[in-house]
C-alpha cells in the first residue's frame, strides 16, 4: 500500500465544546437551541448516560442526510423480499427510486421467483389525484395477479395516497378474498409520517408481523433454531452470517429481511431465540413475538470479528448444548488465524487513524467495532433516525415521551396466540442463565462505548459535518451516497456504511476481513495526495528554466 | 435470468406501471436548477422526496449535490406547508447564503394546495429574502408529466427572470435542455469557434463536473447568473434545444419578451447538429469557420469507414422524448434500423414525430409514449434487436437477452465518461459512433469462429 499519506500524523487537536460551540454558531437562535440538545459531548455524569435528544423533527431548509416513511417501508425493510410483488401506489417517482438502489442481495434458486429486479407503481395520474385512486389500484393488482401469479402482493402508499384518502387496506382485503390463493396487504407508510425512515420500518414490521409471520405451521427441519432479525444483505453480509450460523450447526429460520423469502416469515414463529441485529428498526418485533409466541431474544452484532465470536458464544449460551458449543468454540478457532494475519498486516498502517461514523440506527455503533479491531478510534458519531434507547440504552424506553410524529405510528396489541404459544425456557433455566450474567431484551445503546470527549450528534447535516471534518480531521468518514462527494471534496476519504459502495460483505469473518482491506484501501490511497498541482503547491517561481 | 418473470406474450395493462422509462417531476427541477449559479435547490415537500432526488443525481454525477426540503411532517400535510417553507427560507439564507433559492413543489404540497407564489411574496414581505437575493418556483406536481416535464418548467422559471430593458444585447439565449454537463460545455465550445455571443441556460457545467481539490465549493463557479437570466429578454432571439425539455421556455420568453424563439431538435447526431449550427449561422450572421467544418467532416469520414457495420442493424431505445427523437434521427442516418422506441413522458407527439422520421424505413416501428420497460423487453423478445441503447436499468434486458448495449440517457449509475465526454455536436457523434460502433464489433470479436476472427477490422 502507498505511504503517502501513512506519515500524515493524526495532529488535529481539539476542545469537544469548542466543537460544538462552532456546529451552532452560524444558526438562528431557534435552530441552534434545538440543536444543541441533539449535540452531545459524551462526558461522565456519575453513573448515568448523558441524555440526548433524538427522533425528532428536522429542520426545514437544514440539509438533512435523512429520508422519509416510505423510503424505510418500502426501501428498508420490504426492498430485499424478492417474492412478493411490491407495487408503489402513487406517482411514479418514489418506485423509480427505491428500484434497485439498496444493495440487498438475494439468493432466488433458478425458476423460483424473484421479483427484486421489477419496479412496480400504479404510476398515478392528475386524474387519480382528483377522482381517487383505488380503482386504479384495484386494476393493478389484478394485473399483476394474472401476469405473475404471486403468492403475495404488497402495496405501499406514497403521500398523496393518504392526502386523498385512498382506503389501500380495503382494497387489498378485497383482493385478497377475491383471489383465494395469494396474501395482499398494505401498508399506510405516506412520506410525510414520522420524522424519518424509522417511522416507515415501524410500519413495514408491524404488517408484515400482522400477515404473514405465523401463517406457516408446517414444521421446519434442523436443530438450534433461531431467526435473525434487522439484517438487510447489504452487499451479502446475510450471506456470510448464514454460512457461519451452518458452519456452527445453527439453524437460520427467517432473516428480517435479507436474503428472504415470504416463507421465511410465515415460519418465523417456529424459532426458539430471536437475535437481533438492527435494534432500531425492528426490536418491537422481537417483543411481540415474544408475547405471542413465545420466542425470547438476545442482541446481536456480526459486524467485527470479536463481536461475531461473541454472538455466536452468546447464542450456544442460550442452548446450553455442550455439542453445540464446542462446535462453536471450534468454527471461531477455525476462522479466527485468517482474521489476525489480515490485523497483523493491515494494522501497522491503520493504528492510530480516527474515524466518524454517521449512518442508519445501529451501523454507527457496529462499526466501531470493527474500527477498534483497526487500531483506529471513533471520534464523532451518530445516527441518522435512530431514538433514545439507541444512543442511551434501553432502560430509557419508558421514559420517552410520545409526541405528534410518534403518536401516528401504530403500536399493535399482541397478546400470547392460543395454539402457538410455547415458553422456550423454564422459569428455573431463565433464572439459571440470568444467574450467570445472561442478558435477555438488553441493548446499551451506543453512548457507554464510546471514550469520553467524543461528539455524539443525531440527525447530521451537511453543514456540520463540513464543519466537523474541518474541525476534527477524521482519516475517514462513514455516512451516505448523499455526502460521499462532499466529503471527499475535502480530501477526506468516504466509506458509505448503507450501501458500502461497491463492497462487501462486511459482517462475519471474512466480511471482517474485508473490512480491514476496504479501510486500509481507502486511508492510505495514494489520491489524498494529489489534491494540489505542483504550481499550486509552490506558486513562487523561484528560477528559470534551464535547458540542458 | 434476471428478469426471469417477463412473459413473451404482451397483455394489455391499464393500471400497472412495471420497470418505468421515467421519473417524477421534481428531480428535473432539481438538475435544472443546479444550472443556475450559486442556487440551492429546495423541494416543497416531506424529506423523501429530496433525499431520493439527491441521492439519484449523485449517483449519476458522482459528484456532491445539495438540496433542501421543507421536512413536512403529517402536521404541515394537514395545516399547509407555509410555515414550514418561511422557516426553510429563513435557514437556508442564515446557514448556506446561496444567491438564489429555486423551489420546486412535490405531489404532496401540490395535493393539499399550497400556493408558491402567495408564500413567496409573504417570504419576501416578512423580509425573509436578504436584499440582492432571489428566490424563483416551479409548480412540479409527480403525477403529471415525468422528469422531463419538471426540468422544462423550471426552465420556464428561469426565464421568467427576464427584465427586459428594450435595449438589444446582441446575444442568442440557447436552452439545451437536459443533457449532461459535459454537453453543455460543447455546446458552449462551438458557440465560441463560431463567435455567437450568447446566453446558455441552465448550465450545469463548472457545477455537476468539478474537480478533486482539498475544497468543497457548496456552490461552484458554473453556472448561468441571475444577471445573465434578466438579460434574456434582451437577447436576439432564443433557440430552445428540444420541444419537451426547452420550447416551454423559449417560447415563453417569445410571448412575454418578444424574442424570437425557434425549437430545434437536441443536435444529437449529423443531421440535428447540421441544424443548429445553420440556425447560429443565420442568427448571427456569421460564416461558419473552417474547424467546425473539419469536425463535421471528421464525423462523416466515421460513418463512411464504418457502415458496414452499422447497416441494417436492428436498435431498441428507451429515454426521454428530446433524445430519442434526435438519436433515431441519427440511427436512420446511419442506416441503422430502429425498431422499438419507448419513453415513459407522456404525449402522442413523440409517436408522431419518430413516425415521420421513420416513415421510409422498410417495416413498421413499434414506438410508444407513456410505455415502460416491461413493454420494451417484450417487444424485444417478439423481435430481437442487434443493440440497445436506454439509461442503466436496460442492463438488466441487456444481460438477460444478451444484447449489445449502449449506456446513454439518464441515469446511468454504474459507469462513467457522460460528465466529461459530450455526445451533442459533430465530436459527440464520433463519440456515440465508438460507443455504438465497441460495443457491436467486441460482439463480433466474442462470437467470430476461429477461422474468421479478424485483426483488422
Amino acid at each position: 500500500m502507498a505511504t503517502a499519506t501513512a506519515t500524515k500524523k493524526n495532529t488535529a487537536s481539539w476542545d469537544p465544546a469548542e466543537v460544538k460551540k462552532e456546529l451552532l454558531a452560524k444558526y438562528p437562535a431557534k435552530v441552534a437551541r434545538k440543536r444543541a440538545k441533539q449535540i452531545m459531548i459524551n462526558e461522565a455524569l456519575g453513573n448515568e448516560t448523558p441524555e440526548i435528544s433524538a427522533n425528532v423533527r428536522t429542520t426545514p431548509g437544514i440539509i438533512t442526510m435523512r429520508g422519509c416513511t416510505y423510503a424505510g417501508c418500502k426501501g428498508v425493510i420490504m426492498g430485499p423480499t424478492r417474492d412478493i410483488v411490491n407495487i408503489t401506489h402513487g406517482p411514479i417517482g418514489c418506485g423509480f427510486y427505491s428500484w434497485l438502489t439498496r444493495r440487498n442481495q438475494t439468493q432466488a434458486p433458478e425458476g423460483s421467483e424473484n421479483f427484486m429486479p421489477y419496479c412496480f407503481s400504479t404510476d398515478m395520474q392528475d386524474s387519480d389525484i382528483i377522482f381517487g385512486g383505488e380503482k386504479k389500484l384495484e386494476r393493478a393488482i389484478q394485473e399483476a395477479y394474472d401476469l405473475f401469479h404471486p403468492k403475495s402482493i404488497a402495496v405501499f402508499a406514497t403521500c398523496p395516497v393518504g392526502l386523498i384518502g385512498d382506503d389501500i387496506h380495503t382494497v387489498t382485503r378485497r383482493m385478497k378474498e377475491k383471489f383465494g390463493d395469494c396474501n395482499v396487504y398494505a401498508f399506510s407508510c405516506e412520506g410525510y409520517k414520522g420524522v424519518s425512515q424509522s417511522a416507515g420500518h415501524h410500519i413495514a414490521n408491524n404488517q408484515v408481523f400482522r400477515h404473514i409471520v405465523g401463517e406457516n405451521d408446517e414444521p421446519k427441519a434442523g436443530e438450534f433454531k433461531i431467526n435473525l432479525l434487522g439484517e438487510y444483505n447489504i452487499g451479502g453480509d446475510g450471506f456470510e452470517i448464514d454460512r457461519i450460523l451452518k458452519k456452527c450447526g445453527i439453524t437460520n429460520i427467517a432473516t428480517f429481511s435479507g436474503n428472504s423469502s415470504y416463507d421465511q416469515f410465515a415460519s418465523a414463529h417456529q424459532a426458539d431465540l430471536n437475535t437481533v441485529m438492527c435494534h432500531r428498526s425492528i426490536n418491537y418485533v422481537a417483543d411481540m413475538m415474544e408475547t405471542k409466541f413465545g420466542i425470547p431474544w438476545i442482541k446481536v452484532n456480526f459486524i467485527g470479528a470479536q463481536a461475531t465470536a461473541k454472538s455466536l458464544r452468546k447464542i450456544a449460551e442460550y442452548f446450553g448444548d455442550r455439542k453445540l458449543t464446542d462446535r462453536v468454540e471450534a468454527v471461531i478457532a477455525e476462522e479466527m488465524p485468517l482474521v489476525e494475519a489480515a490485523l497483523k498486516e493491515i494494522t501497522p498502517r491503520t493504528a492510530g487513524k480516527t474515524a466518524m461514523l454517521f449512518v442508519g440506527g445501529s451501523r454507527a455503533h457496529h462499526y466501531q467495532e470493527l474500527f477498534a479491531e483497526l487500531g483506529m478510534r471513533t471520534i464523532s458519531a451518530g445516527y441518522e433516525f435512530a431514538h433514545r434507547d439507541d444512543y442511551e440504552g434501553r432502560q430509557v424506553i419508558p421514559t420517552l415521551e410520545v409526541d405528534a410524529d410518534s403518536r401516528n405510528i401504530e403500536e399493535i396489541e399482541v397478546t400470547a396466540d392460543e395454539k402457538r404459544y410455547r415458553p422456550r425456557k423454564s422459569d428455573k433455566e431463565l433464572k439459571a442463565l440470568a444467574k450467570s450474567g445472561y442478558q435477555f431484551k438488553h441493548y446499551d445503546g451506543l453512548i457507554p462505548d464510546m471514550e469520553k470527549g467524543t461528539l455524539v450528534i443525531d440527525d447530521l447535516n451537511q453543514y456540520e459535518a463540513e464543519k466537523l471534518v474541518e474541525l476534527m480531521q477524521p482519516d475517514i468518514f462513514c455516512a451516505g451516497i448523499k455526502e460521499k462527494f462532499s466529503i471527499q471534496k475535502l480530501g477526506v476519504p468516504m466509506k458509505q456504511l448503507h450501501s458500502y459502495d461497491s463492497g462487501g460483505p462486511y459482517a462475519g469473518f471474512k466480511g471482517a476481513i474485508n473490512f480491514y482491506q476496504e479501510i486500509d484501501r481507502l486511508v492510505n490511497s495514494r489520491v489524498w495526495s494529489y489534491m494540489k498541482a505542483p504550481w499550486q503547491a509552490n506558486p513562487q517561481l523561484s528560477a528559470t528554466f534551464v535547458w540542458e | 435470468m434476471l428478469l426471469r418473470h417477463t412473459p413473451k406474450e404482451i397483455t394489455e395493462r391499464t393500471a400497472l406501471t412495471i420497470n418505468p422509462a421515467k421519473t417524477c417531476q421534481p428531480i428535473g427541477a432539481m438538475y435544472a436548477a443546479l444550472g443556475i449559479h450559486g442556487c440551492l435547490p429546495h423541494s416543497h415537500g416531506s424529506q423523501g422526496c429530496c433525499a431520493y432526488h439527491r441521492s439519484t443525481l449523485t449517483r449519476h454525477y458522482k459528484e456532491p449535490i445539495s438540496a433542501s426540503t421543507s421536512s413536512f411532517t403529517e402536521g404541515a400535510s394537514v395545516f399547509g406547508g407555509q410555515a414550514n417553507m418561511l422557516q426553510a427560507i429563513n435557514n437556508i439564507f442564515s446557514v448556506y447564503d446561496p444567491e438564489v433559492i429555486a423551489i420546486h413543489t412535490t405531489c404532496l404540497s401540490e395535493t393539499i394546495g399550497d400556493d408558491l407564489k402567495q408564500i413567496r411574496k409573504k417570504a419576501q414581505d416578512e423580509g425573509k429574502v436578504p436584499a440582492g437575493k432571489t428566490i424563483i418556483g416551479a409548480n412540479t406536481p409527480s403525477y403529471v408529466g415525468s422528469h422531463v416535464t419538471g426540468f422544462a418548467s423550471m426552465t420556464k422559471s428561469m426565464a421568467m427572470l427576464a427584465e427586459p430593458t428594450g435595449k438589444k444585447n446582441g446575444k442568442v439565449n440557447v436552452i439545451p435542455g437536459w443533457v449532461e454537463p459535459a454537453d453543455m460545455e460543447e455546446l458552449k465550445r462551438m458557440m465560441g469557434l463560431i463567435g455567437v455571443k450568447y446566453i446558455m441556460f441552465p448550465d450545469t457545467s463548472g457545477v455537476l463536473n468539478g474537480p478533486l481539490s482539498g475544497e468543497f465549493k457548496m456552490f461552484p463557479a458554473g453556472g448561468t447568473t441571475v444577471a445573465e437570466l434578466k438579460s434574456c429578454g434582451d437577447s436576439v432571439g432564443t433557440l430552445a434545444l428540444g420541444e419537451w425539455c426547452s420550447a416551454e421556455a423559449g417560447r415563453w420568453l417569445d410571448a412575454n419578451c418578444k424574442v424570437p424563439c425557434k425549437v430545434l431538435d437536441m443536435p444529437f447526431g449529423l443531421a440535428a447538429t447540421d441544424r443548429f449550427i445553420e440556425a447560429l449561422r443565420t442568427i448571427a450572421g456569421v460564416t461558419i469557420p473552417e474547424e467546425i467544418s473539419h469536425e463535421r467532416g471528421q464525423l462523416v469520414d466515421m460513418i463512411s469507414d464504418m457502415h458496414q457495420y452499422l447497416y441494417h442493424k436492428k436498435v431498441a431505445l428507451v429515454g426521454d422524448p428530446d433524445q430519442l427523437v434526435a438519436m433515431t434521427e441519427f440511427l436512420v442516418s446511419l442506416d441503422m434500423w430502429p425498431t422499438h422506441i419507448v419513453t415513459g413522458t407522456p404525449g402522442s407527439r413523440f409517436e408522431k414525430r419518430i413516425r415521420e422520421i421513420t416513415k421510409d424505413l422498410p417495416y413498421g416501428v413499434n414506438v410508444k409514449a407513456a410505455g415502460d420497460m416491461f413493454l420494451l423487453h417484450q417487444w424485444i423478445k417478439n423481435e430481437p434487436v442487434d443493440l440497445l441503447i436506454g439509461n442503466t436499468y436496460c442492463k438488466y434486458i441487456a444481460r438477460d437477452e444478451d444484447i449489445p448495449y449502449v449506456r446513454w440517457g439518464f441515469p446511468i449509475l454504474d459507469r462513467q465518461g457522460h460528465q466529461y465526454f459530450p455526445t451533442v455536436g459533430y465530436k459527440g457523434g464520433i463519440r456515440l459512433l465508438e460507443k455504438i460502433l465497441g460495443v457491436l464489433m467486441d460482439r463480433l470479436d466474442r462470437d467470430a469462429p476461429e477461422t474468421s476472427f479478424e485483426l483488422v477490422m
